[in-house]
């Protein structure tokens, strides 16, 4: 038994117009339950291409990945479809609610694909919208709601099949500093009681709630700070 | 993902998008409404067939003298010779015939109690209401021994019945045909509608002696009496077509005809007749189904066209449905039960256009629609599987799509 999460030499090539772009070269690294990790560095350095890896969005082109003790570069789409859904939960930084659809739905989406009834499903999404202060907008469309109670919809909803691990690509990077604050501290709550939290962040100031920060440089682990 | 959720979810998003989800709709519902107004329209028009060759007799045969005149043939043989009530005793022998009844064509004017009524009068034998299934609603047929005295005694149709007698009473009563007193022993059922504009109920029957000699003075040089012509009925377990063929020879050989002579005769089996006329009007619709269908599938490819559109602007949706947990063919479930259920929602509606639109034609046109539930059943039917089949390319294109490539798609 490993770390909960074990990259080995993990790649990730584009082919650009007869060029090969490498966005991840050869990242080695482990992650323990419980921790509290910052993904940081430059712009193009390869943060999200893998944190998509992590959340099993995209595939390496070449390396090992095994999370959960599932090695992610060997299973079906079906097996990753099931992995998605049971073991991780993404937030985005551009929220991606669905349009039109309630804050209770929108939560409730992963609990749909899990084949939860829609009278539990119901119950869980309405839950798990209390845990993040929106026990009163249930109802509500995304349109309807302000960017800082959008993202706390779209945490509630990474959370509702309660995932081992949470990933948040650049979460505040829509918000201003006042609502970056309170869901910085949904996040430090959700470790305390202990979810797994990778984030990828910009700001010092957010990455300094985390334990641990790993610096990304043109596709490689720059620096691995505790 | 349940069957009910997949449901759920595709009515949710059709709802969204209502008028676009109607407008695709709209090639289906054209589509199946035109099957249905058609082919409701052939099935009605072929029921009044089945009706009218029923109401002619099923197994009802007519001979006739051959009426066009040949070149090369004097007056007085040949051509137009009538048969006579002769004839008619000798069909009654045959064993391939359950009756024989000659029959006279004559009009007449009815009056009783100062009301008048023109009206057709025909002379016929006993055996001409079973051969022609015509039903004695009330009263009784005229016997053989009436027909042999000539009695005046006559059977009323529903329509002359109604003319005279407003308040009933008709059976026993006397009625006058050009002067002639008759009594009324029978009423005629109705025979249910009119073909070609004619009253079918009418008409009066009266032995055709009677006819003969009283009210049509039908004679014909050197033959004792004449009769227009003769129905006969083909007995149960007799083919109707072999007993065809079997009174050309009867009759020929009646008619002291050469063999080989050419029959101055026609024996006409009407059920034959009204289908071979209306052989031209099937064609007619079997080309209205072909259009109909054809327009079923513009609908079709117009909803694949639609889900196509519907997939690219939703790709970013499916990413995320991907990034939580949906597998491939939970997204091509989702918009396939989308496609059906544009396609089944298009075909209803259709459905209802359709039948309204063969009641429409039934109103304005005058003919009879029928709307068979199987018809029914079958366009609605091939509209989910025009649905099935046009959605599932849609479908799996978006089922195969990569979870972080439709995410980021713009
Ligand atoms: N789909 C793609 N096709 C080609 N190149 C890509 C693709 N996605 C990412 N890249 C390249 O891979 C490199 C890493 O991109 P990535 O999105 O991981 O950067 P990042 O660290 O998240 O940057 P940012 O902080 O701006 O979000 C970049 O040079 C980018 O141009
Ligand atoms: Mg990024």
């Amino acid at each position: 038994m490993g770390a909960l999460i074990q990259a080995r030499d993990l790649r990730r090539t584009y082919r650009m117009g007869g060029m090969d772009v490498h966005a991840l070269s050869g990242v080695t690294l482990d992650i323990e339950a419980g921790a509290y990790v910052a993904v940081m560095g430059a712009s193009g350095s390869g943060k999200s291409t893998f944190m998509n890896m992590l959340g099993a969005l995209d595939q390496p082109s070449s390396g090992q990945l095994i999370i959960n003790d599932i090695a992610l570069h060997e299973r079906s789409a079906d097996e990753l479809a099931a992995f998605r859904n049971q073991t991780i939960g993404f937030v985005f930084q551009q929220f991606n609610l669905l349009a039109r659809t309630t804050a209770l739905d929108n939560v409730g989406l992963p609990l749909l694909y899990s084949g939860m009834a829609t009278k539990e499903r119901h119950a869980r999404a309405a839950h798990c919208l209390e845990m993040v202060g929106l026990g009163d907008r249930m109802d509500h469309h995304p349109s309807q709601l302000s960017g800082g109670q959008q993202q706390r919809v779209a945490i509630a909803r990474a959370l509702a099949n309660n995932p081992r691990i949470l990933l948040a690509d650049e979460p505040t990077g829509a918000l201003d500093s006042r609502t970056t604050q309170d869901v910085m501290a949904i996040f430090d709550q959700l470790n305390r009681e202990g979810i797994t939290l990778i984030i990828v962040t910009h700001e010092d100031e957010v990455g300094a709630h985390a334990r641990r920060q790993i610096i990304f440089r043109d596709g490689h682990v720059l620096e691995d700070r505790r | 993902m349940s069957p009910l959720a997949a449901f759920g979810t595709a009515l949710t998003a059709l709802r969204v998008n209502a008028l676009r989800s109607f407008l695709a709709m709209l090639g289906v519902i054209i589509g199946v409404a035109a099957v249905i107004t058609t082919v409701s329209i052939s099935q009605g028009a072929k029921r009044a067939i089945e009706e009218q060759i029923s109401s002619l007799g099923a197994n009802a045969l007519m001979i006739r003298p051959n009426s066009s005149s040949r070149g090369g043939r004097r007056g007085g043989f040949g051509s137009g010779t009538p048969f006579s009530d002769a004839d008619t005793i000798a069909l009654r022998d045959l064993p391939y015939l359950a009756g024989a009844s000659g029959t006279i064509g004559a009009s007449g004017t009815l009056v009783v109690d100062g009301i008048n009524w023109p009206s057709d009068v025909e002379g016929v034998d006993a055996d001409y209401f079973d051969i022609r299934d015509i039903i004695i609603e009330d009263g009784r047929a005229f016997t053989q021994a009436e027909t042999e005295a000539r009695a005046r005694v006559v059977l009323l149709g529903k329509t002359v019945e109604r003319e005279l007698f407003p308040y009933g009473g008709a059976i026993g009563s006397s009625v006058r045909i050009n002067n002639i007193p008759f009594d009324v022993i029978g009423l005629i059922a109705s025979s249910g509608q009119s073909s070609g504009g004619r009253d079918r109920d009418d008409i009066v029957y009266a032995p055709v002696s009677t006819v003969r000699s009283r009210l049509s003075g039908f004679r014909y040089p050197g033959v004792r009496d004449p009769v227009n012509a003769i129905w006969v009925e083909v007995r149960q377990g007799y083919d109707v077509e072999t007993v065809t063929a079997q009174l050309t020879d009867f009759m020929t050989a009646q008619r002291n005809l050469r063999i080989g002579q050419e029959a101055d005769f026609v024996v006409s089996n009407f059920a034959d007749f009204i289908r071979a006329r209306n052989e031209s009007e099937k064609m007619f619709s079997v080309m209205l189904a072909a259009v109909a269908g054809v327009c079923l599938l513009v609908g079709g490819i117009g909803i694949m066209n639609i889900m196509l559109v519907s997939v690219t602007e939703r790709t970013r949706e499916i990413g995320l449905r991907l990034a939580v947990g949906a597998r491939p063919r939970d997204i091509r479930n989702q918009f396939l039960v989308e496609a059906i259920v544009l396609c089944l929602a298009g075909g209803l509606f259709g459905l209802a256009f359709g039948a309204a639109g063969a009641y429409g034609v039934e109103k304005i046109g005058e003919f009879a629609v029928s709307i068979e539930p199987m018809v029914a059943l079958i366009a609605v039917g091939a509209s989910s599987l025009v649905g099935i089949i046009f959605g599932f390319y849609p479908a799996h294109r978006a089922s195969q799509l990569n979870p972080i490539d439709a995410l980021r798609y713009e």
